[in-house]
């Protein structure tokens, strides 16, 4: 197993270069696991790309490089303590004067125009590793093809171009990745937010509306992609609170409905939210997190929205929130929910962060099969007597599509009465506010349950949420090496909790330690609450980048 | 229901909890008219409201509502309509609620030339919190809020629509409910974005543009106006003082936001199943 960091400036190419040697290396029968790191700029500035490679499944970010793709300086003097010794290679231009071994100098300006020195890199990175030269060809050609086909050759020649250089000039590389065998079946090469995306359309969403944030505008992109053969609406609202209204109005006439963001739109949504307690209106809310507070660090990755997505909305009212921990979970919690939603006519959140969102893996295509989108909301044959908010035992009532009979539809935000006026009849409220409460008992049917591995009775238990689930497992397995009893807790849903499903698991282990990218233990401080267990110490990360196994391992052993 | 003949009492007649001599009475039988007249039956329509008193004539009649927040009654009924092209939907809130609080989705929703009505009982006052100034309220109107009367100046939103080249672009007076009723059934009929701003006394907190106040200027367009004319709409759109132009204003035949959604012409996304062979598609572009 290996890891590629490849580091420059924004502007030089540096995600396209990543992204083509990612799906040649999948072509050619490897996994992997993309990280990537960006500054808020455009051009300029410090991004990476890492892809964790080998012929095992890659799942978590780690930190020791072993190639490191310098397309400038800082590069260099960033990343060079991150190189394992003895087995790293540095590649970069020939101009570059730096004191260090191991390094590849390419002549980048004699092989092509500077244009070119994304796939310059490209190929000779391909080649050092022995990938077949065709296959990376065909991958560049590919991906300039819809652009110009002059242009796809002129890259496919820059490859070619490269290989030659490195099979004759380059040093022989002391960093190599054994053989693989291409894969018999296409493997999906896709990141947690074409995931949440594709698990969105496999869930029966019909309308999205949003206004660009990072880091969830790349779910709205997807979407918006495949708006027209997936038949549904994409729009673009002029803010946030038009966003969440939009989808609110959508759902209330009949169509499965979401809205994504992150934490600062989130905050204009709140209002939204509360919309959608009160009139039951099934509604999927994806809060993409990043660093705050305000603005924050808008393109790196924290997990301090918790609390904010439990409690953000004024009043009380039964919500659910997930927070898928694998790219492969933001699919299948995705196709889910909707139907979640429209089984509690609620808001249903889901939690996801700038680093799932930006992480690549290669995954099986996903089945449509396995999902359950919402059943649609039949007109009744009854008419005139219809009453939206008819009380009934579970709390839900009987939901009707405006126009789809001759039953009247009609909701408010004020309390109001089962026929959905206005009142202010107290008995008519308490009777409303018990009824809406009630449906949290769906909530807790529905429960996706935390997932615990590893020994029973551990003396070292690492609870955790959300994306850093693999981080987690890889520090765990690690631990057990070194022969420590060590178990993992992980919740993909954090709201609402059943501790009957958990507290064992915490009271049985020797030790219990919370993992999570937030600078408060929001989640241990959840888990208090509710069940009064104090965890024994913490994890704590909200440097803006990601919860790594070295991390982890670090902060246990400093404890 | 094919069977049944439309009359004004299928759009109910409820208990209101205006204050007895308001305008928004008079608003309420002129809708009902139009909507006779448009011949909509109750459940054809889907009334959006936000919050303040204008907004509760939703719940006084028989049509579905969704009586949603304070200013969101504009992105509600987009939503609403792009899900279900074949509803008829009429946004109606007052002056506060649409071009305060909901000013950024009023600029947004004329910009779309969304097909939805919209009402605004524009009494150029907060009415349900008591009186305080409006986006509408004339320089120098006093409230508690402002003894020493406000300092700004008052929003046109009929000339803002016009400058904006709004889809259809009216100004009724709730006290000619007649006039008023035939604008708001063509503003229905309007295949896009329609703005009705309709001036209505508040007899309580509004002691300045009173009843009388509204009479004494409100004055039709001539029978020869033509609304097709911007240049002419402009300058009518600008015209508030001693005299108040009503009508139709404004009209054009730009065409309406949903018909660029190619599944909004085949009846709306609604809830269909998934078609798991285009999905099938869509996965593969990913491999
Ligand atoms: C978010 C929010 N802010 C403030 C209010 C309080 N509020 C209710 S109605 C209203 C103003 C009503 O004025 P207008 O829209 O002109 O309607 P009118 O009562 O005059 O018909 C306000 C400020 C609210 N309900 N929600
Ligand atoms: S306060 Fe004004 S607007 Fe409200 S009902 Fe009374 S008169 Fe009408
Ligand atoms: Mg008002």
């Amino acid at each position: 197993m290996l890891q590629i960091l490849i580091g420059g400036e924004a502007g030089q190419g540096l995600v396209t270069l990543g992204d083509l040697l990612a799906r040649s290396l999948v072509k050619s029968g490897y996994h992997i696991h993309v990280t990537q790191t960006i500054m808020s700029r455009i051009r300029g500035g410090h991004n990476t790309f890492s892809i964790c490679v080998g012929r095992e499944r890659q799942t978590a970010p780690r930190e020791p490089v072993n190639i490191l793709v310098a397309l400038d300086e800082d590069t260099v003097r960033l990343h060079r303590n991150a190189l394992v010794p003895d087995n790293h290679l540095i590649i970069l231009d020939e101009g570059v004067s730096i004191e260090a071994e191991n390094c590849v100098y390419v002549p980048y300006k004699k092989l092509a125009e500077e244009r070119y020195l994304n796939v310059i890199a490209l190929g000779v990175v391909a080649s050092l590793l022995g990938l077949d030269k065709t296959l990376v060809g065909d991958a560049v050609a590919a991906s300039f093809e819809s652009k110009d086909d002059a242009i796809a050759q002129a890259n496919r020649a820059a490859v070619d171009d490269a290989y030659a250089w490195a099979t004759q000039t380059a040093p022989a590389t002391i960093v190599a990745l054994e053989p693989a065998q291409p894969a018999d079946a296409p493997r999906l090469v896709i990141n947690g937010n074409e995931a949440l995306a594709l698990g969105a359309l496999a869930g029966g969403v019909k309308f999205c509306a949003f206004y660009p944030m990072s880091p969830a505008t790349s779910i709205m992109l997807n979407l918006a992609r495949h708006a027209d053969i997936m038949g549904l609406v994409v729009e673009q609202a002029e803010d946030e609170i038009a966003a969440i209204n939009m989808a609110i109005g959508a759902a209330f006439s009949g169509c499965p409905a979401m809205t994504a963001t992150s934490g600062g739109g989130f905050a204009l949504m709140t209002e939204g939210v509360s919309l959608a307690g009160m009139t039951e209106t099934p509604i999927v809310i994806v809060i993409a997190q990043r660093p705050g507070p305000a603005t924050g660090l808008p393109t790196r990755t924290e997990q301090g929205d918790l609390e904010f997505a439990l409690h953000g909305g004024h009043g009380e009212f039964p919500r659910a929130i997930f927070a898928p921990g694998t790219i492969k979970a933001c699919f299948e919690q995705m196709s889910r929910i909707f139907a979640l939603a429209e089984a509690s006519q609620g808001p249903v959140i889901l939690l996801t962060d700038q680093f799932l969102a930006d992480s690549y893996q290669d995954i099986e295509p996903f089945s449509i099969q396995k999902t359950t989108p919402p059943e649609p909301v039949l007109p009744s044959d009854t008419s005139q007597l219809y009453s939206r908010y008819a009380v009934t035992d579970s709390g839900v009532s009987p939901r009707r599509i405006p126009g789809a009979g001759t039953e009247l539809v009609d909701v408010d935000s004020d309390e109001h009465d089962e026929s959905g006026h206005i009142t202010e009849d107290l008995g008519v409220r308490i009777k409303m506010m018990n009824k809406r409460l009630r449906k949290t008992r769906i909530l807790l049917n529905n429960i996706v349950p935390p997932d615990y591995s590893g020994d029973t009775n551990p003396d070292l238990l690492l609870m955790s949420w959300g994306s850093s689930q693999e981080a987690v497992t890889e520090a765990a397995a690690r631990f057990r090496d070194t022969g420590k009893r060590v178990g993992t807790l992980h919740f993909s849903q954090i709201w609402p909790l059943d501790p009957e499903l958990f507290i064992n698991h915490l009271c049985g282990a020797g030790r219990v330690v919370c993992v999570e990218g937030n600078a408060t233990g929001q989640f241990a401080r959840l888990i208090r609450r509710e069940t009064g267990f104090e965890v024994h110490g913490h994890i704590l990360r909200y440097d803006g980048l990601p919860l790594t196994p070295e991390y982890i391992m670090g902060g246990i052993e400093h404890e | 229901m094919n069977e049944h003949t439309l009359t004004i009492k299928d759009y109910g007649t409820r208990e209101t909890a205006w204050c007895p001599g308001c305008g928004n009475f008079g608003i309420l039988s002129a809708l009902k008219q139009a909507l006779l007249a448009a011949g909509l039956a109750p459940h054809q329509v889907l009334m959006i409201s936000g919050i303040g008193q204008a907004a509760k004539t939703p719940q006084y009649l028989n049509t579905n509502f969704f009586n949603g927040l304070h200013g969101r009654a504009l992105p509600v009924a987009t939503g609403a309509r792009l899900a279900n092209p074949a509803l008829s939907v009429i946004a109606e809130s007052g002056d506060g609620c649409m071009y305060g609080e909901g000013g950024n989705h009023f600029l947004a929703a004329i910009r779309r030339n969304i097909n939805i009505t919209v009402l605004v009982h524009n009494n150029q006052v907060y009415g349900l919190t008591k009186g305080q100034a409006s986006p509408t309220s004339g320089t120098g109107f006093a409230t508690k809020a402002q003894p020493h009367g406000i300092h700004s100046s008052a929003f046109n939103p009929v000339a803002v629509a016009v400058a904006m080249k709004a889809g259809f672009v009216a100004r009724g007076f709730s006290g000619v409910k007649e006039h008023l009723a035939d604008i708001i059934r063509q503003a229905i009929a309007h295949e896009g974005f329609a703005l009705v701003d309709i001036l209505q006394p508040c007899v309580s907190f509004n002691k300045v543009n009173t009843f009388k106040w509204y009479r004494d200027r409100c004055k039709p367009l001539p029978d020869d106006y033509n609304p097709q004319d911007w240049h002419t709409a402009m300058k009518t759109a600008a015209t508030w003082g001693d005299e108040i132009p009503v009508g139709v204003i404004f009209e054009s035949s730009a065409p309406s936001y949903e018909s660029h959604f190619p599944v909004c012409q085949t009846g709306g996304p609604g809830s269909g199943p998934v078609d798991s062979e285009a999905f099938g598609r869509v996965i593969n572009s990913y491999a």
